[in-house]
């Protein structure tokens, strides 16, 4: 394990953007979001959670797929490279480096079906996460076997009292420790990280949505086609004013659209970010099979409940990040569903 | 505040008992603050979940649109509406969104909203005022402001008052945080239009996300105007922004252009006035010249 | 000759069928000249110019975009005119609230007979915006050629 003293942590971020382009929480307009490190730009590594999550970084919200281009009757077809260019995340919470890996079932998963630019993004971005010390009232990672204190990742982090400690989790992680080596200390043992790491769990398990495991329990007991056919998912949309708020700052959700733009002087293809929650959602030459907001949104939670894990040995396709919890405009979540689905009130 | 929940439930339960109403549109209580959601409470048994205290931000009036509209053997829905939602109502009223005689409406007194993090909403430090319009009755009276209030257009006349280059850094820095996630949109209670124009396959700008900068401007200046002279100025879209996008220095940029270009108009206060673009004067300025005031100086 | 290598702005020019388009007719028939990069996009109304519309030109390349209707008064629908008037008057106000320069949009009220009006119009237009230079704010970026 290597320590450096947070009023140093700049000639930290100084070695890291060395092997190339560092993204870390940084401040702007009121939000906290990964963005390209620059001296001088406002870090921000007590926040939890960034507004937007690290998603992004691999999976961008728009990203063009093709360009056509017509010479008289001849049609050539450029396709975007696979993005190569290495970069590193610095503070990525537990829950979205838990984001990453259920992207990663989506887009890698199939050796015949892989993703290319996810797939080149995830080869040459360096994760390094930061540990969780005192969890928002939104969060529940908990319910989902995240561990706020022991983030995975390609290094994990932690601050502890104006210190900042450092262990590599894989081999691209050493590569990394090599690199920024020169302007760290060792430190033996893991001590003094111990009490920090229990001091978060704890904080986790005191958090307003720490019982949510429970009602969650409730969810595997009944069978797929109760738990679609429940008469609660009436109540429970109503409130849902079918925006994309939820999908869109979700670390896992990554449904996407492909596009044609006409530019004038040829055509681009580009994907961006879809929504379960929008009417043109399933659109199709017949008609749409999800005609009502009710079935829009228990599309969305079955699926990160009851279809993700059931394709994918057991994993479910939420991280307890909370964004959804905080952003929604009518404070309709999935926090309410697994409770109210598990049979427990709210509040 | 308590006092004022305790007397939505009474009448609440009154009114459910009765019969006179199926159902009444209030706010279920949440895990924390700023956590409740609207719900339609069906039976006085379950108003014991119903919230009401100075994180309750959600507005009810939107849902009318729906709720009004079920048979129910023609009974009436009920709704609690906050002092800026009674203008909303108005205007869902004067569009005929919503049929009056479908809706029990109750004004309930408002001391103001506080975030998450405890500060009064920009949307409440700028209140418009805590009358109450179109109710059929109002319960806890019409609230003070005790707050030292913002001019609602201090903002808008800061932007007027930069260069061009300035305002257009300004705006990029806010509208390059949009992610179309169309909060703004679906909660204000005036873009209700059945098929949007952004949703729409055959209109030509169907899109789901920025794709350019360009697309950020047309989705905020579109949204916008499609709400000129119809937005009651609720800031709602604001308080929902995810982003944190400033979306009512537009809605009030075109609320000051049209008083000073068509005569002061509140939309939702009156059922009777025609909104400003739905009409026109023969008198009006000619687009270009910035105010009557200054006598019909072309401004370059 | 020198060649004349001076910026050249792209104006999209939308014109009321009744009026304004007869009033662009009149001024070629009358030989009476205006840049060439005036594009001329005919619309049945002055009201019927959606916002849209304004923001489309611009997205594909416009340096400027002028609606052109019948006068207030003579409107062939009798009160189109007067709607588009007061559209006009809160988008492209908006507009320059976004920092794209007021003298990139205007109204102007031209009839059948003011081919003269017309002509002069333009080119006042296109002098102005060819003075602010290319439109940079408010354009798409994947509508850009090489030579734009």
């Amino acid at each position: 394990m290597l320590k450096i003293l947070m009023s140093d942590i700049g000639r930290l971020f100084e070695r890291l953007s060395s092997v190339g382009t560092l993204y870390l929480p940084i401040e702007g307009g009121g939000q906290t979001a990964f963005a390209p490190w620059r001296a001088g730009a406002d870090v921000q590594l007590d926040r939890v959670n960034t507004d937007l999550s690290v998603k992004g970084l691999f999976f961008p919200q728009t990203e063009d797929i093709a360009f056509f281009k017509r010479e008289g009757k001849k049609i050539s077809v450029l396709p975007s490279s696979d993005p190569d260019e290495p970069f590193a995340v610095f503070g990525v919470r537990a829950c979205d480096v838990r984001g990453l890996e259920v992207l990663d079932k989506v887009f890698l998963d199939d050796p015949a079906h892989m993703d290319t630019f996810y797939k080149g993004r995830r080869e040459n971005g360096a994760l390094i996460a930061l540990a969780c010390s005192s969890p928002a009232e939104t969060c529940f990672c908990g319910a989902f076997g995240v561990d706020l204190a022991e983030p995975s990742g390609d290094v994990a982090a932690w601050i502890v009292d104006n210190t900042l400690y450092w262990e590599a989790k894989t081999q691209r992680g050493e590569r990394l420790t090599e690199a920024v080596r020169p302007v760290m200390a060792e430190q033996s043992g893991t001590s003094a990280v111990d009490a920090s790491k229990k001091a978060a769990r704890d904080a986790l398990a005191a958090a307003p949505l720490a019982s949510l495991k429970d009602s969650l329990s409730a969810w595997g007991a009944n069978d797929m086609l109760t738990l679609f056919s429940s008469p609660l998912w009436a109540n429970l949309s109503m409130s849902c004013v079918g925006c994309g708020t939820c999908t869109y700052v979700c670390p896992t959700c990554q449904c996407y659209d492909v596009q044609d733009f006409d530019t004038g002087h040829g055509v681009t293809r580009f994907r961006c970010w879809d929504s379960c929650m929008y009417s043109d959602f399933t659109l199709m030459a017949s008609g749409n099979p999800r005609k009502t907001q009710l079935e829009r949104f228990r599309q969305r939670f079955m699926h990160k409940l009851v279809y993700f894990p059931e394709k994918y040995g057991g994993m479910f396709s939420c991280t307890g990040c909370g964004r959804c919890l905080s952003k929604c405009p009518v404070s309709m979540n999935i926090a309410k569903v697994i409770k109210a689905v598990g049979g427990v009130e709210n509040g | 505040m308590q006092n004022v929940r305790e007397l939505m439930i009474k009448k609440a339960g009154e009114m459910l008992s009765s019969g006179e109403v199926y159902g009444v549109l209030a706010w279920e209580r949440g895990d924390f603050a700023c956590d409740q959601t609207p719900a339609l409470f069906t039976s006085p048994e379950s108003l014991s979940r119903l919230a009401y205290d100075e994180f309750t931000a959600p507005m009810l009036s939107k849902y009318l649109i729906n709720e009004a509209k079920k048979p129910n053997e023609g009974k009436k829905v009920m709704v609690f509406l906050k002092p800026c939602d009674t203008y909303n109502f108005g205007h869902l009223l004067s569009e005929h969104k919503v049929e009056r005689d479908r809706v029990y409406a109750v004004g309930v007194a408002c001391s103001g909203i506080f975030s998450r993090e405890k500060t009064l909403l920009e949307k409440c430090l700028a209140c418009k005022g805590m009358e109450f319009h179109h109710c059929d009755e109002v319960i806890g009276g019409e609230g003070k402001i005790t707050w030292d209030k913002l001019d609602r257009f201090a903002g808008v006349e800061m932007i007027e008052s930069m260069t061009p280059s300035e305002r257009f850094e300004f705006w990029r820095g806010e509208l390059s945080r949009c992610i179309r996630c169309n909060a703004c949109r679906n909660v204000c209670p005036v873009c209700s239009c059945v098929k949007c124009v952004f949703d729409n396959p055959g209109s030509g700008v169907m899109s789901k996300s920025n794709a350019d900068e360009f697309e950020e401007n047309m989705f905020h200046i579109i949204r916008a105007f499609h709400v000129a002279g119809r937005c009651t100025d609720c800031g709602e879209c604001s308080r929902v922004c995810p982003r944190n996008i400033p979306l009512h220095l537009l809605n009030r940029k075109f609320i000051k252009d049209v008083n000073a270009l068509f005569g002061p108009y509140q939309a939702g206060a009156s059922l009777d006035d025609a909104s400003p673009l739905t009409s026109y004067s023969v008198n009006d300025p000619e687009p270009g010249y910035k105010d009557k005031a200054k006598g019909g100086e072309r401004v370059a | 000759m020198p060649v004349e290598s001076a910026f050249q702005p792209k104006i999209a020019a939308f014109c009321c069928n009744w009026c304004s388009y007869a009033g662009a007719d009149l001024a070629g028939s009358s030989r009476l000249s205006y840049p060439a990069d005036v594009k001329i996009i005919r619309v049945p109304c002055s009201c019927r110019v959606n916002p849209l519309f304004i923001l489309r030109a611009f997205q594909r390349g416009a340096d400027g975009v002028i609606i052109c209707g019948c006068h207030p008064g003579d409107c062939h629908y009798t009160s189109g005119n007067y709607f588009a008037r007061r559209r006009a008057a809160l988008l492209f106000s908006m507009l320059d609230y976004l920092g794209v320069e007021s003298g990139r949009t205007r109204v102007e009220w031209v009839s059948a007979a003011e081919g003269q009006k017309f002509a002069a119009t333009m080119n006042d237009f296109a002098k102005t915006v060819a003075s602010l230079g290319k439109c940079r704010r408010i354009g798409d970026l994947r509508c850009r050629t090489s030579e734009s």
